[in-house]
């Protein structure tokens, strides 16, 4: 039984395909539902053992800040689960330079370690990728 | 006139819009992802500060809270709850929402 295909008989040439997946995510949590949805889909790839990547950018950044209370705000709490990401092989995250020194945040301001690239490095990984998905 | 922001300032010009009209004297409430408009060490922090001269400037706590930014809004920002929001709508004459 194939695990990645519920049992379901693939050929061999077409399941064994790995892609490159990179997910950009530019929106701050709560505000909107984006940052959630991005982390349900990246979840659902991850289960397909492609080659995932992850970019912050922009208000996507805050996503991984630290000490993250929603009580208040009846809303559930999702930023643990980016630190849930490494058990399902998910460990490339990067995170845009500009947008953190814009917003006054550094590496130590964010819950799970990261890869610090600028825009022009960023340019290039979305450049060398297989699918962009943009959130 | 009691103004509110639920925008991002790096991703609207609505707390920008919000500043250029709020006159002397007059409230802005930073509700939502509005609250990223009243943190220290950001590229809006100054302009934030420099209206303060002349407006008061709130912030949603549980918002601030929310988005784990509970150690970082600017000094003189008064922090509120949802009751403070509620006695801010009463005491104002009118709102407007920069959505």
């Amino acid at each position: 039984m194939n695990e990645t295909t519920g049992g379901v008989e693939m050929d061999e040439e077409v399941s064994g395909v790995v892609k490159k997946f990179l997910y950009v995510n530019r929106k701050a949590p709560y505000g909107t539902i984006y940052a959630l949805e991005s982390l349900e889909v990246v979840l659902i790839a991850a289960a397909f053992d492609q080659d995932v990547s992850l970019v912050f950018m922009d208000d996507g950044v805050y996503q991984l800040a630290k000490g993250q209370h929603t009580k208040s705000i009846n809303v559930k709490n999702f930023s643990p689960t980016y630190r849930a990401l490494e058990g399902y092989d998910i460990e490339k995250l990067y995170v845009e330079k500009e947008s953190m020194d814009a917003r006054g945040l550094t590496a130590a301001d964010l819950i799970v370690p990261v890869t610090m690239l600028s825009t022009a490095e960023m340019a290039d990984l979305m450049e060398s990728q297989d699918v962009v998905l943009s959130f | 006139m009691l103004h509110t922001v639920n925008k991002s300032p790096f991703e609207r010009n609505s707390l920008e819009r919000c500043l250029d009209y709020a006159k002397k004297g007059s409230a802005i409430l930073l509700i939502e992802d509005g609250v990223y408009g009243a943190l220290k060490g950001t590229a809006v922090t100054e302009k934030v500060k420099k209206a303060m001269k002349n407006v008061t400037i709130y912030a949603l706590y549980p918002d601030i809270e929310a988005r784990g930014m509970q150690d970082r809004a600017i000094d003189g920002i008064k922090l509120v709850d949802y009751s403070g929001f509620v006695d801010l709508v009463a005491e104002h004459r009118n709102v407007q929402s920069w959505v």
